[in-house]
């Protein structure tokens, strides 16, 4: 029997078994370099464009929709306070349905496309109608 | 060893510098750091909005001559709300709906009654009460009784569908949601939300509706039969229709306190 005491048994096996597992634990790093989904287009509606700035600035609706929803929610529901005047003093009535989506009427091509890619599943709508164009049908 | 000491003292005595200094650093940044700040957003009630210290209705009973006159307050409300159809009775989701007098009234029954209270239906509804057991029973704070205009209202958000307050409410104002409420709307009104399975639901006093202004549906539809105003005016029109009539409230052995009072 060779001395072994410096080497390694089973030298090329084991090497080639490392490579092997880091390639198969780095899988979803190396497929997304490989292939990564497209960053959604949001998708504006006329009336959205026309209106040229939401309740906040792009930046701050991107990244804060959720927390100003939040906000309105409890102050509608709790406090009765249900107007919103935003930094540049613009009023508007604090409403997923009839001020977000009265705009934002396209649901599937703006929230949904985002909220698909971000795996988030917020369930607005399991009660809040999606798109309010007139009153009672 | 000496210096040893020395240096530890040195090192010491600049780490509790830097540590001390920490809060002026972050002031210093949070100042410079981000420029201009833009004013804070404003939270604030509806100009037009219908105040009171605390909402109540008189439902003037003696205007009731037969069931057609009370039909149109219960169509006109569900229509608005969103308030399901459902097909067993069990399920039932009721916001305001008819009563005869003993089941409204149990502690005021006798075995002989008038004939006209006999046979008169009273639109009965969520009391908001000034002292609501639903409220003191519910776990999560889905209903409160809204500090500005005395409403008992629910946060569907909250509501985890536990029904400790359709075992509190003494008058059944309370409806459960055992099952999906959303295929059983007639006709959607699409500026009002609907309600989801899990949920416990009840009259608001049409919050909603206050806040734009304008009186409750069923008050609008019963043509004078219902009138809303605040408890706590002493000019409002329920408080002259109280001091002109004898009234009686649901229940109100039970400390309840209910906002809703029926002109007999």
């Amino acid at each position: 029997m060779p001395n072994n005491s410096k080497g390694m048994y089973n030298k090329n096996l084991v090497i080639a078994g490392i490579v092997i597992f880091v390639i198969l634990a780095a899988f979803p790093f190396w497929f997304n370099v490989v292939k990564s989904a497209p960053a959604p287009e949001v998708v504006l509606t006329e009336k959205a464009k026309a209106a040229k700035e939401c309740v906040r600035s792009k930046e701050y609706m991107t990244t804060d929709h959720m927390v100003l929803l939040d906000v309105w929610r409890d102050s509608v529901v709790r406090d009765a306070k249900r107007t919103y005047v935003n930094p540049k003093g613009v009023e508007f009535n604090m409403s997923l349905s009839n001020t977000c989506l009265d705009c934002h009427s396209n649901k599937t091509e703006f929230c949904d496309r985002c909220h698909d890619y971000a795996s988030v599943s917020p369930y607005c709508w399991d009660c809040h109608i999606d798109n309010p164009q007139g009153g009672i049908e | 060893m000496k210096s040893s000491r020395r240096n530890f003292l040195k090192i010491a005595g600049i780490t509790a510098l830097g540590v001390g200094a920490r809060p002026a650093i972050d002031t210093i940044a949070a100042v410079g750091g981000r420029g201009p700040t833009e004013p804070e957003p404003i939270l604030k009630q509806n100009e037009k909005a219908l105040t009171a210290k605390q909402w109540a209705m008189v439902v003037d009973t003696r205007k009731i001559k037969s069931e057609k006159d009370v039909a149109p307050l219960y169509e006109a409300c569900h229509k608005i709300h969103n308030v399901p159809d459902m097909p067993i009775k069990r399920h039932e989701i009721k916001w305001i709906w008819p009563e005869q007098f003993h089941h409204a009234f149990p502690d005021l029954h006798s075995e002989f009654l008038s004939e006209k209270i006999h046979h008169t239906t009273f639109p009965v509804l969520c009391n908001h009460c000034e002292n609501p057991p639903c409220v003191r029973v519910c776990p999560t704070k889905a209903t409160f009784k809204r500090e500005s205009d005395g409403v008992v209202v629910m946060d569907y958000h909250r509501c985890i569908g536990c029904r400790f307050c359709l075992a509190a409410c003494p008058y059944g104002a309370r409806s459960f949601n055992f099952f999906d409420p959303r295929e059983h709307i007639k006709e959607i009104n699409l500026k009002f939300a609907r309600r989801t399975k899990g949920v416990v639901e009840k009259c608001n006093f049409c919050v909603e509706r206050l806040a734009e202004g304008i009186e409750p549906a069923c008050v609008e539809a019963s043509k004078g039969i219902l009138t809303f105003g605040d408890l706590y005016d002493p000019e409002s029109e329920v408080r002259k229709l109280i001091a002109e009539n004898f009234t009686i409230r649901r229940k109100i052995h039970l400390g309840t306190s209910p906002a809703v009072y029926y002109i007999v």
